[in-house]
């Protein structure tokens, strides 16, 4: 039983209500806008159709109040909801409570949201797909002769890991078999005395590794991907700046880890656009799936500028019952796309954040150009919600091109009333390592802790 | 005994206890040090200690728990002793 979106309700805020909006819009689906009493200036309601405000400032009363959302779809008379990412987004009892209230929940179902959210049921449902997962020993060891021949498929250097063990402790790590043969009697005394238990087990080491996700779209019954992206650039485990297609790949490569995310989500009888993430480890060009995301990401636009799909429309159309519609075939990919968050955080202050009122405002502008944000000019930031302001997106004909239009959007851009991690853009742009795409997810941090005005 | 208020320098969300399950970190009544924690403002998702500022005895709270706060405004009073 399908049904058309007549009337969209999105429960977010920020730049991705504004893009979720532009989507609906172009569609021709009126929208309602969901949001806190610290939201009714913001940029998404005075483009919706509607608002509905649903609680005081704070998240639990507002957007991740079931109750107030389930109210404000009645109230509106929507069709659909549009979670956005974060919030409720990857919340299955949210979907069901939507999907109870017979409206449509824009992304997976429910069953598939549960599963790949439970991180041991999301690598046995990959492995079972065929897709690699980060390699070791099938169970516990407790002799060196079987430790020796697991290693073998496992692969150095490994790690040797108390299965009693956690948060970091009763780990070992081995470079060789020598030393596998040394280290493997110390573990399991070590397991042993630590934890009351002597069982290990082996488990490779990724010292280096990029970050590499896939962006899948599927409609229940066939999926195709938009390639990939690489988003190793992180500070705390939050990405800062993304690109598409990953710089390091080749077609050979890519086309195997894309294949992969395809099997994985046509295993899944997925629904919508999802990510599947992977580590991918540079000194031996094998990548391992970590996670799947059942939404939209925020680095999101870089697929959708290397490929000319509109992510969020198709979100929407396959919501309302429409087939994907493409082939694997359809989908090609053209140049190389970047994208830099910009964050109401100080970079000279370790990243402090700094809500404020926007002052000055300049966009920049030209080719290749895209800026996905929720500010205007005099638009106060509220302190309750995440930094994130606008992504600047460039796309270029190769990455040298987009690299040089990154550079110029950057200084093209003004924004005053509150401190930003614009500067920190600029000074990264100036980096050899960045142009040369020599860096892995520690590199960020590394820099960040060396460069002059950081480390405070 | 002079009354001495607790400002916040920072916009945000106020609470007066570390996790929603923790007890508060001061009640009124109580005496504290100009380092004492008093509360902490969570800024877009980064919590910052709010504290005392000087020695004294809590006498109340202008704002409750989970409560909007904005640069400026006094979160408790102490009577300076």
């Amino acid at each position: 039983m399908t049904q058309r979106i007549s009337k969209l309700l999105i429960a977010n805020r920020g730049e991705i209500a504004v893009r979720i909006i532009r989507a609906a819009k172009e569609l021709g689906i009126p929208t309602v806008a969901a949001c806190s009493e610290a939201d009714v200036d913001s940029l998404a309601a005075r483009m919706a159709d509607e608002v509905h405000i649903l609680g005081p400032a704070r998240a639990d009363k507002s957007y991740l109040n079931v109750e107030a959302l389930l109210g404000a779809l009645k109230a509106s008379g929507a069709n659909a909801v549009h979670p956005g990412y974060g919030f409720l987004s990857e919340n299955a009892a949210f979907a069901e409570a939507v999907q109870a209230a017979g409206a449509i929940f824009v992304g997976p179902s429910p069953e598939t949201i549960r599963r790949m959210g439970d991180k041991a049921e999301a690598r046995r449902t990959a492995q079972a797909a065929g897709v690699p997962v980060v390699p070791g020993s099938p169970g516990e060891l407790f002799d060196l002769e079987s430790a020796l021949r697991a290693a073998e498929a496992v692969g150095f250097p490994l790690l040797i890991k108390a299965s009693a063990g956690g948060g970091g402790r009763g780990i070992r790590l081995a470079e060789s078999a020598a030393q596998l043969a040394e280290e493997f009697p110390r573990s399991q005394r070590e397991a042993q005395a630590a934890f009351g238990n002597g069982a290990v087990y082996l488990e490779r080491f990724i010292g280096k590794a990029r970050h590499i996700e896939v962006q899948v779209l599927g409609d229940g019954k066939h999926a195709v991907h938009l390639f990939e992206r690489e988003c190793s650039l992180q500070r705390r485990r939050q990405k800062i700046f993304e690109e598409a297609p990953s710089p390091v790949l080749s077609s050979q490569q890519r086309e195997s880890l894309c294949a992969s995310a395809v099997r994985l989500t046509e295993a899944l009888g997925y629904k919508g656009a999802g990510t599947l993430e992977y580590l991918y480890d540079d000194s031996t060009g094998e990548f391992f799936f970590i996670e799947m995301n059942t939404r939209i990401q925020v680095e999101h636009p870089v697929s959708e500028l290397i490929t000319g799909i509109d992510l969020v429309q198709a979100m929407l159309r396959i919501a309302g019952g429409e087939p994907l519609g493409l082939q694997q075939s359809d989908i090609r990919m053209n140049g190389a796309a970047l994208q830099m968050r910009l964050n109401a955080e100080d970079p000279a202050r370790d990243f402090f954040p700094s809500p404020g009122l926007v002052e000055q405002l300049v966009w920049p502008e030209g080719e290749g150009v895209r800026v996905d944000t929720h500010l205007y000019q005099g638009y106060r930031v509220p302190p309750y919600y995440d930094s994130l302001l606008a992504k600047l997106i460039v796309h270029g004909s190769d990455r040298a091109e987009a690299l040089a239009r990154a550079r110029i959007a950057l200084q093209n851009t003004t924004l005053t009333g509150m401190a930003s991690t614009l500067s920190l853009h600029r000074q990264l742009l100036d980096q050899p390592w960045l142009h040369s795409a020599d860096f892995h997810t520690g590199t960020l941090e590394t820099w960040l802790a060396e460069r002059p005005m950081g480390g405070e | 005994m002079a009354e001495y208020t607790v400002i916040t320098p920072l916009p945000g969300t106020f609470y007066r206890k570390a996790t929603p399950e923790s007890p508060n970190f001061v009640e009124v009544g109580a005496l504290v040090g100009a380092d004492t924690v008093i509360g902490l403002i969570e800024v877009m998702k980064q919590f910052s200690e709010l504290t005392a500022g000087t020695a004294g005895r809590v006498t109340a709270f202008m704002v409750e728990d989970g409560d909007p706060v904005e640069p400026g405004q006094i979160v408790a009073t102490l009577d300076e002793e």
